[in-house]
């Protein structure tokens, strides 16, 4: 295979991950994009190709992305593809699509208005429509199985459950182990907020990459992988398809920095951690992670935003983002960040 | 391989009934909510873009074309001009409705996008495209497009057809 | 930019509700046989892309997770892809560009609907403050645009009603396809009911379950297929706003400019003259004069003329949907893969009963949204 062309994250923007919004997706989607046009001085006329990621079971509304595309201005027609997922994979379509070699930029946004609906029950919707979706199982209680079952093997505590959450949602007071279980073994803690938000990264490809940002976060591998739904077909407590995704993205080649694990319960933030096989230095979340704020559909998106954010702001040289999907991270993805190229 | 048949000795389920109710509330945004407050005040509310100054009814905060975010509201006139039309001889609503019926485009004066709603108080066969239509207001208006009741003849000569031929 | 190769490709027999399977065993229907056809396994694949229609359609949000297993997709890449009706074109072309930017080798892009599941009229009419008071359905969106297009064209009322015939007769010659009615005539039609005027019901498409699936290969993988491939020679996709002022509802820029694109990378001046069939999205049998305008097949206000001159039937100089196209089935999420694997099986010449003879290039195209998303591949018996 022939050497690839170097693509880099010239800017990243999001809006307020607020737990509820007064803006329509749209309305949403275009302060998140404006702000990352705006910062990588790129006009609208001029971007490659679009693509999003975003989930009509948010909004209750079928065709959700249609409407979101007036914040893009797609006129003349664009070049434009949406996937019905977390925009972490409209990101990896648009890297794909850059690959080709004809067209230098691209723009990948992603929204999602969490609090519209009830999400322990709208998420129950993701589950096999025969056998799981039937029986009502909310997220949480499907994040509690998986959290037992990683506490019965010995390598973490309820201790280290509450640690990772007084790290990620710097709340005074930290995170007491009396507090009451939401689902027994997770306390309220551990599981993640409901935010609705955007969020947009502009992505160029060699020179124009370095025309456009003092200090591209070039994109040094990317990849991504999925297990088998069925829970009991799967280790609970392992994430294989986010350590095959780091192998091939080639996370274990030089030191990691940063990562921003995309980990909505605490639990998970620790097999994601194994999974990836960071050692104690790296730091993990700066930004808080899902744990902070989980827009669904943006959160995977601004994992990898922010671990851009730390290159482009000379933070760091060396930096990771990672992105889940489904229940119990059953798909991941990784993408490995540098400064130089 | 098989058609999807089933073993012959297995009786196959073809279905089973799994209810799902989801209930969501209706967030509208900005543009959208200002436009259905004007409805309830009896207004149609449209918003002219600030780049090609273009007038977007329903608004939706952003030019679609520009990609740029609107903020100037127009109010609109109550007639317009039906660009074009088609008669529904079945019944989608839930709301048992006379047949046939008539649902048109109509682009508002004043307005540069088309709204699609109701023509009544014609017989279906005498709508045409280029008619004028005013709006007639339902009795009790709320935060909705059916403050519109539906569109009606405003008994004005038709419109030329290179009036309205770029809303087709 | 890399070659890429159609070898594989697989389609369920698609009818109103296929009650006697479930959606998995319904996409494995058609991913088995693309694989058959190509001679591989769910092993030889690399990636997996899935394509399908609004979710709520079935009920189940982001079903590629449950369809993992069942796809073969464990500890592989799985993307999903949803631009609206479009979106089993656009599956085709998210998997081409995995192939093409040399990312994977070979890859699976399956695409399913399977609405006998859940209640679709309800999944698209959710109560909103925003929309018209008036549920019409699909048709009342496109009834006015055929409308708009009879007045400006001029053409008689006849020529609908010639597509919704000559597409259930070709119909009748693919084992696959949903509506088989061999009485269907002019008359028949004329006389079926005026839905949305001037819509009539056989002049529109059916809902159907049903699922398609073909197996992208990189150029290595076409040179060793197991049967003769078909080439890519241009893939491409547009879109446009929903609404706004001017816009052309009729002949939408944003398909015109989509297929200049795709005749310019496919090295095609004249479309008429060098592309030897098409499979068009036509879920309303007026959408294939307007599309052959818009596609620049026609001139202008022109289009219905190749129809009423009998140019694109079967044994015509430009066949159209020779498979019976949409208006003989629509599961509708995978309504685009299937006008993309038809106009592949054309090019290999494995079409059957109704192959077009000497096929040497193909079109397959889709569209959706409101006229403003569109996708697009033309496909070559030879590599370009
Ligand atoms: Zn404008």
């Amino acid at each position: 295979m022939s050497a690839r062309r170097e693509v880099a994250i010239v800017s990243y923007a999001q809006t307020s991950f607020a737990p509820h919004t007064k803006l329509n997706d749209a309305e949403l989607v275009m302060e998140a994009v404006t702000a990352a046009l705006e910062r990588a001085q790129l006009p609208r006329k001029q971007i490659g190709f679009c693509v999003s990621g975003s989930s009509d079971y948010l909004t209750g509304m079928p065709f959700s992305f249609v409407g979101a595309l007036d914040a893009v201005g797609a006129w003349p027609p664009i070049q434009e593809s949406h996937v019905e997922m977390d925009g972490a994979w409209a990101l990896y379509e648009a890297w794909v699509r850059l690959l080709h070699g004809d067209i230098d930029t691209a723009l990948v946004y992603a929204f999602g208005r969490s609090s519209l609906g009830d999400l322990q029950d709208v998420l129950v919707a993701q589950l096999d429509p025969y056998y799981l979706a039937p029986l009502g199982v909310d997220p949480n209680s499907l994040a509690a199985l998986q959290a037992r079952a990683l506490l019965d093997t010995g390598r973490a505590s309820e201790r280290d459950f509450a640690e990772v959450a007084t790290r990620c949602k710097r709340t005074a007071g930290g995170a007491p182990l009396d507090a009451p279980y939401v689902v027994s073994p997770l306390r309220a803690h551990d599981c993640p907020p409901v935010n609705d938000g955007a969020a947009a990264i502009v992505l160029a490809a060699g020179d124009r990459a370095r025309a456009l940002c003092k200090r591209p976060a070039w994109i040094r591998g990317i990849d991504h992988r999925i297990e088998a739904h069925s829970l009991g077909a799967r280790d609970l407590t392992r994430s294989s398809s986010t350590t095959l995704a780091a192998v091939e993205a080639g996370v274990h080649t030089a030191p990691i920095e940063i990562a921003e694990l995309h980990a909505p319960y605490s639990h998970q933030e620790l097999i994601v951690k194994e999974a990836l096989q960071l050692g104690d230095g790296v730091r993990i979340n700066p930004s808080g992670g899902a744990l902070a704020a989980n827009p669904l559909m943006v959160a995977g998106l601004a994992r990898i935003g922010e671990a851009a954010q730390q290159i482009l702001d000379d933070n760091a040289r060396r930096t990771l983002g990672h992105a889940t999907s489904g229940p119990c991270l059953q798909q991941n993805l990784v993408c490995v960040m540098e400064a130089s190229s | 391989m098989s058609d999807g048949g089933a073993d012959d000795k297995i009786e196959i389920v073809k279905g089973f009934i799994a209810p799902v109710r989801l209930r969501y509330t209706v967030n509208a945004g900005r543009a959208s909510s200002r436009f259905l407050r004007g409805l309830t005040e009896g207004r149609i509310l449209g918003q002219r873009c600030p780049v090609c100054h273009k007038v977007n009814v329903p608004p939706r905060g952003a030019c679609p074309t520009c990609g740029v975010p609107t903020e100037e509201d127009v109010q609109l006139g109550e007639v317009g001009t039906v660009t074009t039309f088609c008669i529904i001889n079945i019944n989608f609503d839930a709301k048992a409705r006379e047949l046939p019926y008539a649902a048109a485009s109509i682009v508002l004066d004043g307005a540069d996008t088309t709204l699609f709603h109701l023509i009544q108080e014609v017989p279906v066969a005498k709508v045409r495209m280029g008619m004028r239509v005013r709006a007639v207001w339902a009795a009790e208006r709320g935060p909705s497009l059916e403050s519109i009741d539906h569109f009606k003849p405003a008994g004005e000569p038709d419109a030329p057809y290179d009036s309205y031929k770029d809303h087709l | 930019m890399n070659r890429c190769a159609v070898v594989g490709i697989g389609q369920t027999r698609h009818a109103q509700k296929r009650t006697d399977v479930s959606i998995a065993g319904l996409c494995r229907e058609a991913a088995l046989r693309a694989l058959e056809d190509a001679e591989l396994t769910f092993r030889d694949i690399d990636a997996v892309v899935l394509g399908k229609a609004p979710d709520m359609f079935e009920g189940i949000m982001m079903p590629e997770l449950y369809l993992a297993d069942a796809l073969g997709a464990v500890g592989k890449p799985m993307i999903r892809v949803h631009t609206a009706g479009s979106v089993g074109g656009s599956t085709a072309l998210v998997a081409a560009h995995l192939v093409q930017a040399g990312v994977r080798k070979r890859v699976l892009a399956v695409a399913f609907e399977k609405q006998s599941e859940s209640d679709a009229m309800w999944a698209l009419s959710p109560k909103l403050p925003f929309q018209p008071p008036l549920m019409a359905g699909a048709g009342g969106y496109f009834a006015p645009i055929i409308r708009a297009y009879m007045k400006r064209s001029g053409a008689p009322d006849e020529v609908g009603m010639l597509v919704a015939v000559k597409d259930r007769l070709n119909a009748l010659k693919n084992p696959y396809a949903h509506l088989q009615m061999p009485d269907i005539t002019l008359d028949t039609v004329r006389a079926s009911p005026m839905l949305w005027d001037p819509i009539r019901y056989l002049e529109t498409c059916p809902s159907s379950d049903g699922a398609c699936a073909v197996v992208l290969t990189d150029e290595d993988g076409g040179r060793r297929a197991a049967r003769k491939p078909a080439w890519l020679w241009g893939a491409a996709m547009r879109s446009e706003p929903t609404m706004f002022s001017g816009r052309n509802l009729v002949d939408p820029r944003a398909g015109r400019d989509c297929a200049a694109d795709l005749y310019a990378q496919a090295g095609i001046t004249n479309p008429r003259q060098e592309i030897d069939v098409a499979e068009l999205y036509v879920p309303f049998s007026w959408f294939e004069p307007m599309w052959l305008e818009n596609l620049g097949f026609a001139e202008q206000n022109q289009g219905w003329r190749l129809t009423a001159d009998g140019v694109t039937a079967l044994d015509g100089d430009l066949p159209i949907n020779p498979s019976g196209g949409v208006m003989s089935s629509n599961p509708i999420g995978a309504s685009g893969l299937l006008r993309f694997a038809e106009a592949a099986l054309q090019v290999r010449g494995l079409a059957g009963a109704h192959q077009v003879d000497g096929a040497k290039v193909a079109m397959g195209h889709a569209y959706g949204g409101g006229s403003q998303y569109f996708a697009m591949w033309i496909v070559g018996s030879e590599p370009r």
